[in-house]
């Protein structure tokens, strides 16, 4: 028993390197509790042979230079943020032991929301809460657990509720959420008291190692340089103040309910990733497909109707067959200001040469399928372009005399093939018919890949016909 | 050939994944969102994991500790996201940890609006956190390029041990092209400093904090160097029809995009105009900047913001050519004859 008190945990290194040179006494001030709260970590890592695949995780406050005591894999981390980097290393190593060491002010003020959720997802590490009612290391500022009136530099006349409110009690908190497996709060007052540390710090551990949940261990602690005390005066302020306030014992327990599971390495292979990926390994590019009339050559087209109209959709099947026709395509959704007015519409573009700009200001086709379209869209149109319309939705012609124009009664031939939402379709046929972009079964072979139904393939494929057919007994006539 | 007809955001979730990214930690926001639901759809399916955390500032130190661990990690947001990111990137810029950020800009400041803008070039290339630091930023330009420049980052961010960024705009991230998905990367680096939780741990520290100022200057230094070395060896960047060019029009992400057919429609009209499109926005292609102002006449730089991609140009210029600045803010992307109509009045000045 003697020779355990006085040897040194085989978790902590040899020689402390911090600031120059090396040293063998720690930089926490007479009193603290950090320094025993440490050994009673590094024993229980010692104790539980769980050197080799520990991982703690040091705060910012006076525990900072954590990491120049535990022999282990060490990570210095942002104020507060202690319970994320945890969530972070815990996920990529789930065979580790992941402690999480903070403060009160890291923990519970700018860190709170961060505790609050790596607790309330179950995040498989272990945190140990130091609350000594105070920030220590930046020389005794007002923390979340300080008490009502007392002083410190930024409560100079002590904290009251109405300025600062009530303490923070952060077991009680933590203990209300479902997914902790252990919480716990006890005290660094007594030689009683810290063998109930050292069981909790155990707990907790063996929670872990047993892959079972978060745990919580919050350990009340004196701060005499913070608070202006001896470590005597401390200690008696503690019995006579903090622990009042912050009642020891279990505040959630149900570890024993669980059953203890293997933590398992992540494995994640690089098989089938074309398949897992959904990303296509089959040649799909045509090489074959003839080119249209000179006018008909790389068109930017406006596609536009009101919601529902699947104008978005007919845009993306032009788009798609025009890539497996061997063309550079791009799709753009209207976007920015374009998106207000009640019109749907999207940018297509289909290009024997690199695309530049994706938005088209000035298109070579117009497809409107509702009057708004046609009103808005159609001065914009390039001398020599294509304006197909829906001329059983539209009721007055274009305008324009310089541009060809094909109205279709594009609704009224969807209904008579008794489903309305394919008159997309039928203007997409009356498009290929008109311009001679690409073939049929260039669009026929894309639209598995757009149309999510499949059993309505074939009536988009007779919407197509559909359309092809009114353009060779209509060629350009409203 | 077979190619997938895809939005940028979702090229940008294959692509890391190809390159063999399996963690990705996010919190929502537009119009990034579709970069964490296409990673919450695919990171599961290859034994990857996908962790909405509680918020911005959470998810990129979520990263931090990811990188710590050694894997290939990544995140995506969008402008407001980023600022809030900003105490996370420092702090892993400063521990030398690599992980990859996507930034789909949107518009600002505060909560601006949703719309493409160009307005993070300086949070982003300048530092938007504390200390001396350099991020690697990648500008894309189309969705094969955002599949690409994601495997890209992730090589650059373990070569230099740097966080590295995807910058683009809401354009490039909603507009569907078609994408060629390169093979998956089967060998990565390996990574001896990272926590592996075995036994060489005890050796080995992730940390940004150093209280002696001898020793946070010498660790400075190393970062300078290695910056410097990536400035020697990364510098990418496009160029359209600047042979014979005396007008050089610079812009970069949807800009470029426009900028290329306003160089077709000017050269039309028989104005000698080209295009420089810098990919990599750190480190800047300077160097060719200024090789390029002893031969032309002037430049013009295009951007979706107040002027900030400028700052570099007329850096490298240094005053020997006139630099002019064209720009829509706000959401607001112009048309090329818009900027065809700007160029001619710069050219007639």
């Amino acid at each position: 028993m003697a020779e355990k008190v006085l040897t040194k945990a085989a978790s902590f290194y040899d020689v402390y390197e911090r600031k120059s040179g090396a040293q063998d006494v720690t930089h926490y001030c007479p009193g603290c509790g950090h320094g025993v709260l440490h050994k009673l970590i590094a024993e229980a890592i010692d104790d539980f042979g769980i050197r080799d695949q520990t991982i703690f995780i040091s705060p910012v406050g006076c525990s900072v230079f954590a990491y120049y005591y535990f022999r282990v894999g060490n990570i210095q981390v942002a104020h507060g943020r202690a319970p994320a980097v945890a969530t972070g290393i815990k996920r990529t190593h789930p065979e580790s032991i992941v402690i999480s060491y903070q403060g009160d002010g890291d923990l519970a003020a700018i860190g709170g929301n961060n505790i609050l959720q790596a607790a309330n997802r179950g995040e498989k590490i272990t945190v140990f809460f130091i609350n000594n009612a105070i920030y220590g290391m930046t020389g005794g500022q007002m923390a979340p657990t300080t008490l009502i009136g007392q002083r410190t530099t930024t409560t100079p006349r002590g904290r009251t509720a109405a300025n600062e409110g009530f303490p923070l009690k952060m077991c009680e908190l933590i203990s209300t959420l479902e997914s902790p497996i252990y919480v716990e709060r006890v005290a660094l007052t007594d030689p009683k008291n810290t063998s109930k540390v050292r069981r909790a710090v155990r707990k907790a551990l063996r929670n872990q190692i047993e892959n079972k949940g978060f745990s919580f261990v919050e350990v009340l602690s004196a701060c005499p340089s913070g608070w202006k005390m001896t470590s005597v005066q401390a200690k008696q302020w503690m019995v006579d103040n903090l622990l009042p306030q912050f009642p020891l014992g279990v505040f959630k327990d149900v570890s024993k309910e669980l059953e203890p599971s293997e933590r398992s390495k992540v494995v994640f292979s690089t098989e089938n990733m074309n398949e897992l990926l959904n990303i296509p390994s089959e040649e799909n590019i045509r090489t074959d497909v003839p080119k249209p009339l000179t006018k008909f050559q790389n068109p930017r087209i406006i596609l536009a109707g009101f919601g529902g109209q699947g104008i978005l959709m007919l845009g993306l099947g032009l788009a798609q067959a025009g890539m497996q026709a061997g063309y550079h395509v791009s799709w753009i959704p209207s976007y920015g200001p374009e998106m207000r007015g009640g019109t749907a519409n999207c940018h297509v573009i289909l290009s024997e040469e690199r695309i530049g700009s994706p938005t088209v200001s000035k298109p070579t086709v117009l497809v409107a399928m509702n009057l708004p379209s046609l009103e808005k869209f159609e001065s914009q149109v390039e001398p020599g372009g294509l304006i197909i319309y829906d001329s059983s939705l539209i009721n007055q012609s274009p305008k324009r005399k310089d541009v060809k124009v094909l109205g279709i009664p594009a609704t009224e031939m969807a209904d008579n093939l008794g489903n309305t939402r394919i008159a997309n379709m039928i203007v997409l046929g009356a498009y290929i018919a008109i311009t001679g972009i690409m073939p049929k079964d260039v669009v026929v072979d894309a639209l598995p890949i757009f149309i999510k139904h499949k059993k309505l393939i074939p009536l988009n494929v007779q919407a197509i016909e559909k359309g092809m057919a009114f353009v060779d007994k209509n060629n350009g006539h409203a | 050939m077979a190619k997938q007809l895809i939005k940028g955001n979702e090229a940008i979730v294959k692509g890391a994944i190809l390159a063999g990214c399996r963690f990705y930690f996010g919190y929502p926001i537009t119009p990034a969102s579709e970069i964490a639901e296409a990673a919450a759809y695919y990171m599961p399916l290859v034994g990857g994991t996908f962790l909405q955390g509680e918020s911005e500032v959470a998810s990129i130190q979520m990263l931090y500790g990811a990188a710590s661990g050694g894997v290939r990690c990544m995140t995506a947001s969008s402008s407001p996201g980023i600022s809030l990111k900003q105490e996370g990137i420092s702090y892993s810029a400063g521990s030398e940890l690599p992980l990859v950020l996507i930034d789909i800009m949107r518009g600002g400041p505060g909560l601006g609006n949703i719309a493409p803008e160009q307005g993070d070039y300086n949070q982003m290339v300048k530092g938007g956190g504390h200390g001396n630091y350099k991020l690697i930023v990648l500008a894309p330009n189309c969705a094969q390029e955002m599949c690409d420049l994601t495997m890209l980052a992730f090589e650059l961010a373990d070569k230099y041990r740097n966080p590295a960024v995807i910058l683009a705009d809401g354009f490039i991230g909603q507009m569907m092209e078609p994408v060629e998905f390169p093979a998956p990367v089967t060998e990565l680096p390996e990574k001896p400093w990272a926590i592996h939780a075995d036994k060489n741990d005890e050796t080995r520290l992730i940390c940004s904090i150093e209280l002696e100022p001898e020793v946070l200057e010498a660790h400075n230094r190393h970062l300078q160097e290695k910056y410097a070395e990536a400035e020697k060896n990364e510098v990418r960047f496009e160029e359209y029809r600047i042979d014979g060019a005396d007008f050089v029009l610079v812009g970069y992400g949807v800009v470029s995009r426009v900028l290329q057919t306003t160089v077709d429609l000017l050269r039309d009209q028989g104005h000698r105009v080209g295009l420089l499109r810098p990919i990599t926005l750190w480190p800047f292609p300077g160097k060719r900047i200024v090789e390029l102002s002893d031969s032309v006449d002037s430049f013009m730089v295009v951007e979706l913001s107040n002027g900030q991609m400028v700052d570099d140009v007329r850096l490298a210029v240094n005053g020997k050519k006139p630099v002019h600045f064209y720009n829509r803010m706000g959401g607001m992307v112009p048309s090329p004859e818009e900027i065809a109509d700007q160029a001619v009045k710069f050219l007639e000045d």
